[in-house]
């Protein structure tokens, strides 16, 4: 019997059709079958509460989780220390998230081949899909008596390559105040939004670019909101959590261990204030402000880096100036709706402009070594963006995450009287676009069970991303990305 | 035509096996409580709809209290007297922190203090987050477990006389009080939760329930004011073996107790302060109770 090929290929995409459509099915009834996990997560095994008791959907915090963070890791129950625990209670927890990823990526050079040897280049866009790893982190963190909290949080990169993403100790309710409370090591800016706490998790869109913002050239790494920091922070609040405020005061190293960046310090304070709107929910407004202080100036030793002594890194001074403030909003649209948005100006000093601050892989790009002076129209670059983010929680267990980031450069370091060959690599003045980004989220994540237990999400998420001016010969680019994956914690 | 005869067959053999567990877990009270899926309550002048509490209870609170709201959440278990409570069992529609005398269900307002205040030495924290609408509800959502709330009306809060003036003579009246009305039977002549009948003691549900410690510096559970620990023993606490003392104590009695009672608490106070100065010493138990 003859069999022509298009009758083989249509039977073979009907194959895959039912295979793809059975394996849908197995994949509907696991997730809807799966039973409860038997391990426990470390806070909500302590207490007993569930996951949403705390989060909006986990890792994001709601209300009464901002609370909970805000004393300490508290209940104020009055037995929150581990004399009231189980001895064998250890309180740690693992996160990881096994994923199928797809990246594509417009524009890229790639070199073109002819007769086995590179002919030239071409410009493409890049696409590379596949199974793939989250980063492994070990969460660890509670009270140590009354008042006395901690969170150790050592986290790996996808190879296992591990760092301390957080270690901080913390005192809190000083003197009986809730408005009295410090901590002092590696932790979260307290940004109501805080991407620790991101709902989503692809390259562009795991991230909020807003707080990672830095204009194209620049050289200041240091104002980065959504990094941990070193530092001390101050904060405190109300009985119920309605009014909040903190003051932190960080290295200017974006949160690197090992003193490699000289003096610099950073101040971050914030400051919100939450109102009953009735039926609607609770409502939140606020500030953040970020102002501070990085090095430009590298020393030298021979005419080379000085490259640390004493178990120091590199030293700098020549301080110079940037700042990151903006307002930020949560807003409750009765139990199912909700949206968050966060303002931004920004603004660096000249010289990080034109590309000093920053070891850009330990080699000073720039140095601002003695005499040197700015070019002629180099000025500092200040920008101003916007985050919206609405959730519609459907039930504690299914969440649908919306985003929408828009920065926009107000003034780009190589002003109109610019006529050299700046650090963007455009010779003159910048075009006034460079560098503006637009990028949204689209996505969801299911919990097929929520218990006190561990944590389990079906989580499928696209994000693209469009910046202008950074492609070849200054043209936009536009990145996407498409991922599914199983987040748990355990 | 058979095989497909024996196709529907299987596909409903399958589907009623799949049913089985449903039907088998459901229980009949469910039946009876959604009955009641219209109960409201009024704090203030925010009225509580039960219809509208759903998402918060699975949210924040079905964990302990359970679906039913009979205390048998999956973390019940695990919370264990003497070093928990075990989660209210809201059908019963028995509660401990009231305004009302003894036996009567509590205010509406009694239950949203409750979900606001929390409970201290529990697993049960301070809701105080959440907006006064969401709350509302939520007591609301708890009215509709009980089928007390459909036959009985709340009872009339106790009045409560302005607080006097305190003085070392109240005080040692208070001390006069406590050893009257034995007091420290259970919760020890220091108020340590020490008496001899603090081991023995079980709620109305026959857990074991332990007296409350004045000198661990925990707060009171139904509120730490000095209102809150005078209505705490003139209502007593509903289903624990905490008496109401209404008839036993008169309302200037009442002060003087709670004023005794302050000089116990780790907290400094001026009856902690006056107490000292008295060099006031603790009942003794094998003395004569003092008359009234």
């Amino acid at each position: 019997m003859h069999v022509s090929s298009g009758s083989c290929l249509r039977k073979a995409i009907h194959s895959a059709t039912s295979l793809f459509s059975l394996a849908l099915v197995l994949a509907a009834v696991v997730l809807s079958c799966s039973p409860p996990a038997k391990a426990l997560p470390a806070f909500a095994r302590k207490y007993g509460l569930r996951c949403s008791a705390c989060h909006e959907s986990w890792p994001m915090l709601n209300y009464f989780g901002q609370k909970f963070k805000d004393n300490g890791y508290q209940l104020m129950n009055d037995r929150d220390s581990p004399i009231w625990q189980n001895p064998g209670y250890w309180p740690v927890t693992f996160r990881i998230t096994p994923i199928w990823h797809r990246v594509s990526t417009g524009k890229v050079d790639i070199d073109t081949y002819s007769g086995g040897a590179i002919s030239g280049s071409q410009i493409q866009r890049v696409t590379s899909s596949g199974f793939d790893l989250s980063g492994l982190d070990f969460h660890t963190g509670g009270v140590l008596e009354k008042n006395f909290s901690f969170y150790v949080l050592p986290s790996s990169d996808p190879t296992a390559s591990f760092h301390f993403e957080t270690v901080m100790a913390r005192l809190d309710n000083l003197f009986g105040s809730s408005w009295l409370n410090v901590k002092l090591g590696k932790f979260e800016l307290d940004n109501l939004l805080s991407e620790k706490r991101i709902l989503t998790l692809t390259g562009n869109g795991g991230i909020y670019q807003l707080y990672h913002f830095i204009p194209v050239g620049d050289g200041n790494i240091f104002g980065q909101m959504g990094d941990n920091q070193l530092g001390v922070e101050v904060m405190g609040h109300s009985a119920d959590d309605r009014t909040r405020y903190s003051a932190s005061i960080l290295s200017s190293s974006d949160g690197q261990v090992g003193l490699p960046y000289g003096n610099g310090y950073t101040g971050f304070f914030t400051g919100s204030q939450a109102f009953d709107a009735g039926r609607l929910g609770v409502q939140r407004v606020g500030f953040y402000a970020m102002v501070g202080e990085a090095p430009t100036y590298w020393l030298t030793q021979g005419g080379t880096l000085f490259t640390g002594q004493n178990g120091t890194g590199p030293s700098a001074i020549g301080n110079k100036s940037f700042s990151r403030e903006g307002f930020v909003g949560q807003f409750y649209f009765g139990p199912h709706v909700d949206l968050t948005v966060i303002t931004q100006h920004g603004e660096d000093s000249a010289w990080f402009g034109q590309g000093y601050g920053d070891l850009i892989d330990g080699v000073a790009g720039q140095n601002n070594t003695p005499g040197t002076t700015l070019p002629t129209g180099a000025q500092n670059p200040t920008w101003n963006g916007v985050l919206l983010e609405p959730h519609y929680v459907y039930s504690p267990q299914l969440i649908f995450i919306g985003r929408y980031e828009t920065i926009r450069m107000s003034q780009q370091a190589d002003g109109s009287a610019y006529t050299g060959i700046g650090p963007t690599g455009i010779t003159g003045p910048s075009p006034s676009n460079l560098g503006n980004i637009t990028t949204y989220t689209i996505g969801y994540r299911y919990n097929p069970f929520m218990t006190s237990r561990a944590g389990f999400a079906w989580h499928n998420e696209y994000n693209w991303l469009h910046q202008d001016g950074t492609g070849p010969g200054n043209t936009n680019i536009n990145t996407s990305e498409l991922l599914l994956g199983f987040d748990f914690d355990f | 035509m058979r095989t497909r005869l024996q196709n529907w067959t299987l596909l409903l053999s399958s589907a009623a096996l799949l049913a089985v567990p449903s039907v088998s877990s459901a229980q009949l009270s469910t039946f009876d409580i959604e009955k009641r899926i219209g109960a409201e309550s009024h704090v203030g002048n925010v009225t509580g709809h039960a219809k509208d509490a759903e998402p918060a209870y699975r949210r924040y609170c079905v964990g302990c209290h359970g679906p039913l709201g009979d205390g048998n959440g999956e973390n019940a278990p695990y919370m264990q007297p003497p070093m928990y409570q075990q989660p209210r069992n809201f059908q019963l529609g028995v509660f401990k922190c009231r305004s009302t005398p003894t036996g009567t269900l509590p205010t509406d307002q009694d239950l949203y203090d409750s979900i606001t205040r929390g409970f201290d030495r529990s697993n049960m924290p301070q809701w105080n987050t959440l907006s006064k609408q969401e709350r509302a509800d939520l007591v609301a959502w708890v009215k509709h477990f009980s089928p007390r709330w459909a036959g009985e009306k709340p009872g009339t809060p106790i009045t409560i006389p302005a607080e006097p003036e305190v003085t070392p003579e109240r005080i040692k009246a208070g001390r006069d009080v406590f050893a009257r009305v034995q007091c420290w039977k259970c919760h020890g002549v220091q108020g340590m939760a020490n008496g001899p009948s603090a081991s023995t003691l079980a709620d109305d549900l026959g857990r074991p329930i332990a007296p409350f410690n004045f000198t661990e510096g925990a707060r009171p559970k139904c509120g730490d004011t000095d209102k809150d620990i005078y209505r705490i023993f003139m209502t007593g606490l509903d289903g624990t073996p905490m008496p109401s003392y209404a008839d036993n104590i008169k309302p200037e009695e009442a002060w003087d107790l709670v004023f005794y009672l302050r000089t116990f608490m780790a907290q400094k106070s001026p009856e902690k302060e006056m107490a000292k100065k008295l060099d006031l010493k603790p009942v003794d138990p094998d003395a004569p109770a003092p008359q009234q």
